[in-house]
């Protein structure tokens, strides 16, 4: 009996917690499969479900939806330029000072730590600015190199936290045998970090895929906007196609939810390890 | 070929040490020239813009300035510590061992892995007072017609909250979940021995193990809720009448306007509160390396 009341209990906490968490992504499903009609009706499931919007968006056959797979390969090109610089950046910054000891390295780490905590919203008026100044404004590069600017800081503490726990002998070893930094850095570190660095990419590429303010600022012409901003244009006007916008919604959030699953394992580990500490 | 190298000496040893140190430079050059480019360089050119005191006078004299601060203060302290408060007690649901519970927690994770505007705009259409799915839910239920949610300022932010809540829920308490499954289980054991009840073991055990995370990670929360743009901009906009308005919004409200002094203003008004947690944090994660 009372290990009857004691899951019953844990029952009365999960069922509230699926209910809260699956909600708003139930309602983005239900509308992208909703005739307009229907999804203004507030039924919790159509009478007859759809797949039109979702052809709709793959022709590109409405006015918001005229550079639907132009903006979706930005948001592409973005990210995954995004999660390379990130990845060349970070993985030599944590390199220079984990395992180099360069002189200065504290420095920049505690550079690096600054840029990570200042709210990325503050950031971005300046930011804004500066893009201006350097002529990059509506060039899809303004938007990479900001997005490596905000993912580099947390990419080289993770890493310099992995690195620091890589055997110092290591080192030794490869030094007494006349390796050059660059071989060690092949030969040795990167084997032993990819696990951390499959979580550091995967990181990058998601923050900058799913990054809204930052591109909505930078970018603002139709050929080089990503699908988030895209996204953010239905609200143009009251009466903009909701199940559309809903259709291309679920589109746009699906392959960053994949990724974030399928390097689940090394996301976990790799992320948690450093908040855990602090 | 080899006749071209044999003149280069060996590389003595201090020499050679000096090389690791110029590989060294050169590796972490990039990130310099990042942070140096994109972060130094457009802060200080941004403070420099906010130097006019009449930025300060202008921003005080907007009637939206102080409903902002008080918005900005009311999500700080209601949204982040609720938010803790579900952190610290699902992080101890989640952690019990059932199969059904960890299938749970990878579903629970969705709100953080997912980009922010699909999922908050599909609760701005849930919120609609005609045709969303709560009100009518509510009229089904109670023949009554729902709240206009998003056009009464205090309920408008009461939902931005609940959505920040909704999505940055999940990364905490997976934090704090990971802090109470290091603390060793003979504690636990040794408390049930010693007949402790599950509020003693709570507030004997779990709270002083995990206090220290608890606190560092609330007020690092706090740093970057300030940044929290989305909650806001993509639920209200700022609506009703920009009575919504947080200083993140704020500040991208003046820069749409082409008023950069201005937004920059905005943005220094919160460094009293900003700089000195940013600094605490700095030492806290140095002193831990």
């Amino acid at each position: 009996m009372n290990r009857f009341v004691r899951e019953a209990r844990l029952w009365l906490v999960g069922i509230p917690i699926l209910l809260w968490t699956l909600l708003p992504i139930y309602h983005i499903f239900l509308f992208s499969i909703s005739t307009k009609d229907s999804a203004f009706s507030g039924t919790l499931w159509p009478d007859h479900p759809t797949l039109r919007n979702f052809v709709t968006v793959f022709r590109q056959e409405h006015f918001y939806l005229h550079h639907f797979w132009e903006q979706i390969w930005n948001s592409l090109w973005i990210a995954v330029a995004v999660g390379l610089l990130t990845l060349f950046v970070a993985t030599f910054a944590a390199f220079a000072i984990s395992r180099i000891k360069v002189r200065g390295g504290r420095t920049v780490m505690n550079a690096a730590l600054f840029t990570y905590f200042i709210p990325a919203a503050f950031l971005a008026v300046p930011m804004y600015k500066a893009m201006g100044t350097y002529g990059l404004l509506n060039s899809r590069w303004s938007l990479v190199l900001a997005m490596v600017t905000l993912a580099s800081p947390y990419a080289i503490w993770v890493l310099k936290q992995a690195s620091d726990k890589l055997p110092w002998e290591l080192d030794e070893a490869a030094r007494i045998d006349g390796a050059t930094p660059l071989q060690l850095f092949r030969l040795v570190y990167l084997p032993l970090m990819t696990p951390s660095l499959v979580a550091i990419g995967t990181y990058a590429l998601l923050l900058a895929w799913n990054e809204y303010l930052y591109a909505f600022l930078l970018l603002s012409h139709e050929n080089t906007i990503p699908l988030a901003v895209g996204l953010g244009h239905f609200l143009a006007s009251d009466d903009s196609p909701w199940e559309l916008l809903m259709a291309t919604a679920l589109i746009y959030a699906l392959p960053p939810a994949a990724i974030y699953y399928a390097f689940r394992r090394y996301m976990v580990g790799g992320l948690t390890v450093g908040a855990v500490k602090g | 070929m080899a006749a071209i190298a044999i003149p280069h000496p060996a590389p003595a040893a201090p020499q050679r040490h000096l090389s690791w140190q110029a590989w060294g430079l050169i590796m972490i050059a990039p990130y310099v020239l990042v942070f140096l480019v994109f972060v130094l360089y457009p802060v200080s050119y941004g403070l420099w813009l906010a130097r006019h005191p009449a930025s300060y006078q202008t921003l005080f004299d907007d009637p939206v300035f102080f409903r902002t601060v008080v918005n900005t203060v009311v999500f700080l302290l209601v949204a982040v510590n609720l938010k803790f408060m579900l952190a610290l007690f699902l992080s101890g649901f989640f952690v019990h061992e059932r199969r059904w519970i960890r299938w749970l927690s990878v579903i629970f994770i969705i709100p953080w892995a997912v980009p922010a505007i699909p999922t908050i705009f599909s609760i701005r259409f849930m919120l609609n007072p005609e045709w969303g799915i709560i009100n009518s839910l509510i009229f089904r239920l109670t023949a009554q017609e729902g709240p206009n949610w998003l056009n009464n300022p205090s309920l408008a932010l009461t939902m931005a909250m609940l959505v920040h809540i909704w999505k940055a829920l999940p990364f905490w308490t997976l934090i704090l979940m990971a802090g109470r499954l290091a603390i060793p289980r003979e504690l636990y054991e040794a408390a049930g021995v010693d007949g402790a009840s599950p509020w003693q073991k709570f507030k004997f055990v779990t709270w002083p193990s995990i206090r220290t995370l608890y606190l560092t990670s609330t007020l690092l929360s706090m740093i970057w809720t300030l940044g929290d743009f989305n909650s806001v901009y993509l639920l209200t906009g700022g609506g009703p009448a920009d009575l919504t308005h947080v200083l993140s919004t704020l500040g991208i409200r003046y820069i749409r306007l082409d008023q950069v002094d201005q937004a920059m203003a905005t943005i220094v008004v919160a460094l009293p509160f900003v700089l000195p947690l940013v600094y605490f944090m700095m030492k806290r994660l140095s002193v831990n390396e």
